[in-house]
């Protein structure tokens, strides 16, 4: 039996006792009874070690890549499962794993990170097969996982969020102060500054990642797994991101990055895998391939060109909004004093962090929010009509969130398709089944979304095809204003550019749109004039030629403000 | 075993959903049989005595008799439930819409069959209001519709015995009679079959079916189970939620109203404190439970009571206890909503794979 052996063996009872004392330290019974507790804090902590660390034979493992995938199977209903992927991650480097949205990208790393086990293939941790039943044995072997929404707890402070769940004992107490060194010695190595004392809750986006960031490291993660990171962040605050995430690189922890945003991922890693409904296309390196073949290898075909295309803005108003504002008593405004006009054949973009406004700003417009101000569709006054007359006025709106605000998820798509329009399919009171069923195909087939029939419940669909049918629902009503809140979240390039030429076909037959996406690059592609809206305000207007992705980011962080 | 799923894989959803509720009734006469036996009791003698009891002539008419309250109110309480509204408050508002049906019946002189309708919507109009009190409190104040119908059923109760009491008992007979004036012949809903079933029967399959045409099948109902199914994306697309819920809370109390009728119009030709039947309210909710809110679930659900029911009598005779036929009820409706469950899991992950299957094999075509 080696000392390796022994001490793995002899972390078990004792990870359950610096469990229970943990637990009985917290309900303050230790201390009403006046019992001291050993240090077990030290003891754990040379358990823990890893192996290679407490031998102090560095090269224990050699150059053993730090995980290996062989034919990684995974099957779901419904949904595409991962098949035989292979890949290989190298020790200190930046691998990103890149993928259309239902791709299977996050089902392979819920594999490497325990969430699910997968049906066949195998999982080598430096170079030793392992075999993770929950995440709790992957972080044993190093690998951490920082997930696209932060879960941290926003009353407590940086560092109670930090050693939650692994809290330094010393006597029975937690060691604030021997927590705090290490967690300011691990932000250096980050290269971050952060205040361990103040509260999550007032900290920005970007912190908060890092702080998550911070925590998968203080459990001794050397792999780390960052699903999607710069989905919420703004450019600036991504560069930071890349620049922390080299530093740590350098330091010999390992990054395993996915995304589907390709420049930023040509732009950090050093290889790249591509995986293609479910499986590995292949993998590069970023000096071999350019961004467009990049994403041909995503697609798996010749992409759509997306082309800005200018058209003709007509002088009629088709949707005036003048001093709207969602109030809330007590709190800031969520809305506040917005103004603009979108004319006939105009597209006008919102950009804008998540959550500063945009929403409330939709459900205002849509009549599902009370509202101050006035709001006039085709020179209508709309300001205190319901959110059906709204509609009959000619407002249509793709929502945020598809399955919650426009899907029932356990109805046909025929049913789904019909809501919202079913005075149009009714007859004498009663729905034309015929026709609802006849209409829902036609958006099937226009919208190409990929089902068997109209009879499948919609939650059998993938993401992106629920989507191509809300969108393609909204579009059939041919409406007067367009609301889309990120109309191409979640779908694929090809569908992408499919939702985009809708747009612009109807948008050129004098539709007006009211475009909020998270995404850039459509924002700056579609729109005809962009709006910045920050804490609720609109900041800044631009026009798409003179706004860079760095402008727009420095508005909607509220670090510039324009006057208007 | 992998035979056995693909034999259940093949079949059509609504012959699992009968087969899964087979097997709940079954689970349930199982585990009361061994209640029985716990208790000392042949349970086959106990089912043999229900079967050969119930399934004689005489007995299926009072089936169906006793089927007639429970459709109503099966009907009155799914209505709600399609739009996740609890209307607990069926029992009261049918007692409330019973007195103030038999009081207008007996005063008013109308031909025959003119003389049943008026009185039947009547009915329906007092369970409405009485119904709608819950709606209101609901959509002005945002009181849950659980508590305020509870509620409600008490209240229905002190406000009927005060107008009965004061107002509405005939004291003709000099206080013997403890019920309102009868209600003339014009009035009185004969009977199919002699002193066995009463042609209210009929009319509450015509209600159920009813029920069916506007829930299934017309636009109002096609919002009302919108609104049920996801109410932040019917009001999305611009369903107004509080008419749905005033509308939903009507059409059921209205259908509540009916739930005594047959009592009223059809047996006692009058309302009575004694003489009218209660507990409806809550039986309606199991059988709306077991019929999974479709109208032949409950046309079934409401039979299965009533058989059970009509048979608690005879049980009593062959020395044993009739309340087994309460806990048969009881452990049928607990065992149908696991089962239903489990079923509606199984279907989803079915649905989910075939979909799935279905578009493997068309993209390998294409």
């Amino acid at each position: 039996m080696t000392v390796e052996g022994t001490r793995a063996k002899a972390r078990v009872p004792l990870f359950v006792a610096v469990r229970l004392f943990a637990a009985v330290r917290r309900s303050g019974a230790l201390w009403r009874c006046g019992v001291t507790v050993p240090p077990l804090g030290w003891v754990w902590q040379y358990l823990s070690m890893p192996d290679s660390a407490a031998n102090g034979s560095a090269s224990a493992h050699g150059t053993a890549p730090a995980v290996e995938l062989h034919n990684i199977s995974k099957g779901f209903p419904g949904v595409i499962a991962n098949r035989d992927i292979s890949m290989t991650v190298e020790r200190g480097t930046i691998h990103a794993i890149v993928g259309e949205n239902g791709a299977g990208k996050s089902t392979l790393m819920k594999t490497l990170y325990g969430l699910h086990q997968p049906d066949s293939g195998t999982i080598a941790v430096n170079g030793t097969e392992v075999e993770f039943s929950s995440p709790s044995d992957a972080i044993e072997a190093g690998i951490g996982m920082v997930h696209q929404h932060f879960m941290l707890a926003d009353n407590l402070t940086v560092l109670e969020n930090i050693i939650l769940g692994a809290e330094p004992a010393k006597g029975g107490v937690i060691d604030s102060r021997e927590a705090a060194r290490q967690i300011t010695e691990l932000a250096r190595s980050l290269g971050v500054e952060i205040d361990v004392n103040s509260p999550v809750a007032e900290l920005g986006v970007g912190q908060r990642q890092r702080v998550e960031i911070l925590k998968v490291l203080y459990r001794g993660a050397k792999t780390l797994i960052l699903d999607e990171p710069t989905a919420v962040l703004v450019p600036q605050e991504v560069d930071e991101l890349f620049e922390n995430l080299r530093r740590l690189v350098d330091a010999g922890t390992t990054v395993l990055f996915i995304s589907h945003k390709l420049d930023e991922v040509l732009a950090v890693s050093s290889r790249i895998t591509v995986i293609r409904q479910g499986t590995t296309v292949g993998t590069v390196t970023p000096a071999e391939v350019t961004r467009r073949q990049l994403a041909e290898m995503m697609v798996g075909s010749d992409l759509p060109q997306p082309e800005p295309r200018t058209s003709e803005v007509l002088d009629r108003v088709r949707l005036e909004v003048n001093n709207l504002s969602v109030s809330r008593p007590g709190r800031r405004d969520l809305v506040h004093d917005v103004s603009f006009a979108i004319r006939s054949g105009e597209i006008l973009g919102v950009a804008g962090v998540e959550g500063n406004g945009q929403f409330e700003l939709c459900s205002a417009l849509l009549g599902r929010e009370h509202s101050s101000g006035t709001v006039a569709i085709d020179g209508k006054d709309v300001s205190h009509a319901s959110v059906r007359d709204r509609k009959n006025a000619g407002i249509a709106y793709v929502p945020f969130d598809r399955q919650r605000e426009g899907l029932m998820l356990t109805s046909s798509l025929w049913e789904n398709n019909l809501l919202g329009q079913e005075e149009k399919f009714s007859k004498y009171g009663f729905v034309n089944v015929a026709a609802a069923r006849a209409a829902c195909r036609e958006v099937i087939s226009r919208f190409g979304v990929l089902t068997p029939n109209e009879d499948v419940p919609a939650f059998a669909l993938s993401g992106g095809n629920q989507q191509k049918l809300v969108v393609g629902r909204t579009m059939s009503m041919n409406p007067a204003v367009l609301l889309a809140a990120h109309p191409t979240r979640g779908i694929d390039v090809g569908a992408q550019a499919a939702v985009w030429e809708e747009i612009r076909t109807a948008r050129d037959a004098g539709l007006a749109v009211l475009l909020v996406s998270a995404d850039l690059e459509e924002l700056l592609g579609l729109s005809d004039r962009v709006i910045v809206m920050f804490e609720g305000s609109v900041v800044a207007e631009l026009s798409p030629r003179d706004a860079t992705p760095e402008l727009l980011g420095s508005y909607m962080t509220g670090a510039k403000v324009a006057a208007r | 075993m992998t035979s056995k799923r693909n034999v259940i894989d093949t079949l059509p959803r609504p012959v699992v959903t009968l087969l899964s509720s087979l097997v709940a009734v079954l689970l349930a006469l199982a585990i009361c049989g061994v209640l029985l036996l716990v208790t000392g009791k042949d349970p086959l003698a106990a089912y043999r005595t229900i079967l050969e009891t119930g399934l004689t002539g005489n007995k299926l008419l009072e089936m169906l008799k006793r089927s007639t309250p429970l459709m109503l109110s099966a009907s009155a309480v799914a209505i709600g439930f399609k739009m996740n509204l609890f209307n607990i408050g069926v029992e009261g508002q049918y007692l409330f819409a019973a007195l103030i049906a038999a009081e207008f019946a007996s005063r008013i002189s109308a031909p025959p069959v003119l003389h049943v309708l008026l009185t039947l919507m009547v009915a329906s109009a007092a369970g409405a209001f009485w119904a709608s009190i819950a709606a209101m409190l609901k959509i002005t104040r945002g009181i849950n519709e659980v508590i305020s119908t509870i509620m409600l059923n008490f209240i229905s109760l002190s406000v009927m015995q005060w107008l009965f009491d004061n107002y509405m008992r005939d004291d003709s007979d000099g206080g013997l009679r403890v019920t309102t004036t009868e209600i003339a012949p014009s009035g009185q809903v004969p009977d199919i079959v002699d002193g066995r079933l009463n042609g209210m029967w009929l009319v509450a399959l015509f209600v159920v079916f009813c029920y069916w045409l506007i829930v299934f099948r017309s636009k109002f109902g096609f919002r009302l189970r919108s609104s049920g199914l996801n109410s932040t994306a019917a009001q999305t697309s611009g369903i107004a939620a509080n008419r749905m819920i005033v509308v939903a809370m009507l059409l059921s109390g209205a259908i509540a109203g009916l739930v005594a009728m047959q009592s009223v119009v059809g047996e006692e030709y009058a309302y009575g404190p004694q003489a009218t039947p209660t507990g409806f309210g809550f039986a309606g909710i199991a059988v709306a439970l077991l019929g999974r809110n479709h109208p032949i679930g409950i046309v079934v659900a409401a039979m299965l009571f009533g058989f059970l029911d009509s048979t608690s009598a005879v049980l009593q005779l062959s020395g044993i206890p009739n309340s087994i036929v309460k806990v048969i009820q009881a452990v049928v409706v607990i065992t149908v909503v696991i089962v239903n469950e489990a079923t509606s899991r199984y279907m989803n992950r079915r649905t989910a794979e075939q979909t799935a299957a279905a578009l493997r094999t068309d993209k390998v075509g294409a």
